[in-house]
């Protein structure tokens, strides 16, 4: 099923495109956000966070390759690629090599559920909210096969800690996603960004519309902070106490691959926050009169854009908190999740449907 | 239903149930698991090795192994010269090393009783309290990067490194400076040196409110440090606890006061203790407090000497240096306050040799670590992280 039928037609006719038997429609319709997120997972996502975190402590960052070092993760990438690849002697072999896999596949398969545009779907599933919520719990059994095939005890403190903290957060996470499911009335997720689309532009976001929408907004923000293991709830990769976590005794490309894993699933969160309650590909200016801003700035290409600086930003969001705030204590994360985050959720979740009830 | 037996082991009960069936309950087993934090860790501030007998995340106990970083410096003592035992000071708290230099050279002069000319003493002052300050920030910044904050690192090393930049500019080494000199220093200050240390101070004391309000009143960083660790201040003096630790737990005993050398008790300044409202008395925030207090003490002793500090004409520091440094028979304990706490030095001379027949170097690292044991139990091991770097331990200088 699928509820935006004009847009599906467009991109169906893109996708039945072909030139003498080769499916060039279908490549470019499957390929785009992918290449996407390989070319920002791979470079600008790791290259953005040490230039931020580099700004914020006032040195430079990388500078060398390149120009302003931009090609800097490039050449980083190349050099991982190169090194030796180490299973350890005593190590679950078969769970070692399988671990970073399961994390980077899980990382990824939620990407075909992101709408980057009006035409730019992998698959507009009609529960693709739950898919993509549901598809990431894979990263938890990755990081306990890499914490437990290790053998390593740190890399077993952080894979518990690990499984711990994402399986809890998932429930506000989830709670909080319900609440921007039943404003949009389907779990699809184009139908989020036609129905937060319109000619008053960010007028028509859930966040902006909805009175109660910004407490599941940020109640979301910060469980996915935790479910990515990202500051200031980094503790199954806690440096300073774990020496790396759960990927203590990984190196090389298996090390890259936890590292495009969690770059991956920190755009894939940030660009989930931003189709439920920021209007993913829908433009935020508004038509002001005969001054048609909205008009001008939607469509495919445009949607692409609007997703992708949404996404970024709420990156620079949670770059900008791991680079600032200390760590919390297990104990105290999981006094956040269950006595704060969660009955906040259960507030939240009452709230919205009264509100879809009566308003 | 009534509870016949239990037995340690296991924690196996044996139960008579209402209808009187007896069962046997049994916990699942559960081991203690030998847990070794460091040497290579990265929060265990260089060599040290904590073996840790941990149940889950909780820490049963912890008990640390020293002594990756002994270099014999009281055997080498006994076979150089005394002008030449100074560089091997540096090299034992490797982050003040002015300090630790202070603390062996008014020992040396008590052996030989000389007196000091004023401005060396000045000069003294202000590259230790520097040092100090280099010292507390870098204590401070690591800290941070123990409890999950990064920034506040750099930001300390960015500052820092002035200090480091100052005082390569009067002694030519950025750490191991062999600057202050048995009767003196080895070089006078440079021309500018007043000039540029008051910029130092202005340009440093807003950093010092921005550093408080970036880390130490951070919500979590609160929540991190505030009654863990605690130590109360009867068991800190067992212990043999000093300098910010000691004061951390309430005990108003500063060297500097207590027992003063050199110009200390012309200056003014306070000692900074906790008071219990901003933290618990005795716990990790308190001993966080107090350095990050302390840098302001500092500030203003600097700020002092510069001003007192009298400018000779055609000055020569090492004036009043004797040639050759053969003290009469006799046994001396001279002690400073560094910035991790008392660092003594008891030297005894046979009264014929210029060698000392032997140097015993009270380390204050060493000591505060010695209660390590005590404060780990029962702790988690992200506290137990808390706790070591509260201690603020060089390892140079605990196994020296």
């Amino acid at each position: 099923m699928s509820s935006s039928p004009s847009l599906n037609t467009w991109s169906d006719a893109l996708s039945g495109f072909t030139i003498g038997g080769f499916p060039l429609g279908l490549i470019i319709v499957a390929a785009i956000p992918l290449v996407f997120i390989a070319l920002y997972a791979l470079t600008y996502g790791v290259y953005g966070e040490r230039k931020f975190s580099a700004f914020m402590q006032d040195r430079l960052g990388p500078m060398e390759v390149g120009p302003w070092g931009i090609l800097q993760t490039l050449a980083d990438i190349l050099k991982l690629l190169q090194k030796e690849d180490i299973v350890p002697t005593v190590a679950d072999k078969f769970l070692f090599v399988i671990g970073p896999l399961i994390m980077f596949v899980g990382s990824f398969l939620a990407f075909a559920v992101l709408p980057f545009g009006p035409a730019f779907i992998g698959a507009d599933l009609n529960v693709g909210l739950f898919y993509a919520v549901g598809i990431v719990a894979l990263e938890v059994v990755g990081i306990l096969a890499s914490g437990w095939g290790s053998n390593n005890k740190w890399a077993l403190y952080g894979a518990i800690r690990s499984v711990a903290q994402i399986v809890s957060y998932e429930i506000p996470a989830s709670i909080a996603l319900l609440c921007g499911a039943m404003m949009a009335g389907s779990l699809s997720m184009q139908h989020f960004n036609v129905v937060q689309s319109g000619p008053y532009g960010f007028m028509h976001f859930f966040l902006f519309r909805n009175p109660i929408a910004w407490l599941p907004f940020i109640i979301y923000f910060i469980a996915s902070l935790a479910e990515n293991n990202r500051a200031p709830f980094d503790i199954p990769e806690a440096e300073s106490e774990l020496v790396a976590g759960f990927f203590t005794e990984y190196t090389g490309m298996k090390f890259a691959m936890f590292f495009l894993a969690e770059y991956g699933s920190m755009f894939m969160v940030s660009a989930v926050l931003s189709i439920v309650f920021l209007g993913g590909w829908a433009s935020p200016l508004p038509n002001i009169g005969g001054l048609a801003l909205n008009t001008m700035t939607s469509g495919p290409v445009w949607g692409a854009i609007w997703i992708i600086l949404k996404g970024f930003f709420f990156i620079f969001v949670q770059m900008w908190l791991r680079w600032t705030l200390p760590r919390l204590r297990v104990d105290q994360l999981m006094y956040l999740c269950w006595k704060v985050l969660t009955p906040f959720a259960f507030i939240a979740f009452v709230l919205t449907a009264v509100w879809e009830i009566y308003m | 239903m009534q509870e016949l037996g239990k037995a340690e082991l296991n924690s196996t009960r044996i139960i008579r149930q209402d209808d009187n069936r007896v069962i046997i309950e049994k916990d699942l087993d559960t081991e203690y698991m030998v847990l070794s934090m460091g040497p290579q860790h990265p929060s265990t501030h260089g060599v040290l090795r904590l073996e840790c007998i941990t149940d889950g995340e909780v820490v049963v106990e912890a008990e640390p192994y020293l002594g990756y970083l002994h270099r014999c410096f009281e055997k080498y003592c006994e076979k150089i010269d005394y002008p030449a035992i100074v560089p091997y000071t540096d090299r034992m708290d490797y982050l003040a090393g002015m300090n630790t230099e202070l603390a062996y050279c008014i020992t040396v002069e008590k052996l030989l009783d000389i007196e000091i000319p004023r401005r060396v003493e000045f000069i003294r002052v202000i590259t230790a309290e520097l040092n100090r300050i280099a010292s507390h920030l870098v204590a401070i910044g690591t800290y941070g990067i123990d409890l999950g904050a990064f920034t506040p690192f750099l930001f300390c090393f960015r500052d820092r490194e002035i200090i480091l930049n100052l005082l390569e500019w009067i002694s030519g080494a950025r750490m191991l400076y062999n600057y202050v000199w048995i009767g003196g220093l080895s070089y006078d200050v440079p021309a500018d040196f007043k000039k540029r240390v008051d910029e130092f101070v202005s340009y440093f004391k807003p950093k010092v409110v921005e550093l408080r309000e970036l880390l130490t009143e951070n919500e979590i960083f609160v929540k991190r440090t505030k009654g863990i660790g605690i130590m109360p201040a009867e068991v800190a003096i067992n212990y043999g606890w000093s300098g910010p630790m000691l004061r951390g737990s309430g005990v108003k005993w500063d060297l500097r006061r207590n027992d003063p050398y050199s110009i200390y008790p012309e200056l003014e300044f306070d000692i900074p203790v906790p008071d219990g409202k901003f933290s618990d008395v005795g716990d990790s925030l308190s001993r966080h407090l107090v350095r990050a207090l302390e840098i302001d003490e500092s500030l203003k002793i600097i700020e002092q000497c510069l001003d007192k500090m009298p400018e000779v004409a055609g000055f020569d520091p090492r004036a009043v240096i004797p040639k050759r440094i053969r003290p009469k028979a006799g046994e001396v304990y001279g002690r400073a306050e560094n910035p991790r706490g008392e660092v003594g030095f008891y030297i005894v001379s046979d009264g014929k040799s210029t060698k000392p027949l032997r140097c015993k170097a009270r380390s204050s690292c060493f000591v505060n670590l010695s209660a390590m044991k005590d404060l780990s139990k029962g702790q988690l091991i992200p506290d137990l992280v808390a706790i070591i770097g509260s201690i603020d331990i060089v390892l140079g200088e605990v196994d020296r």
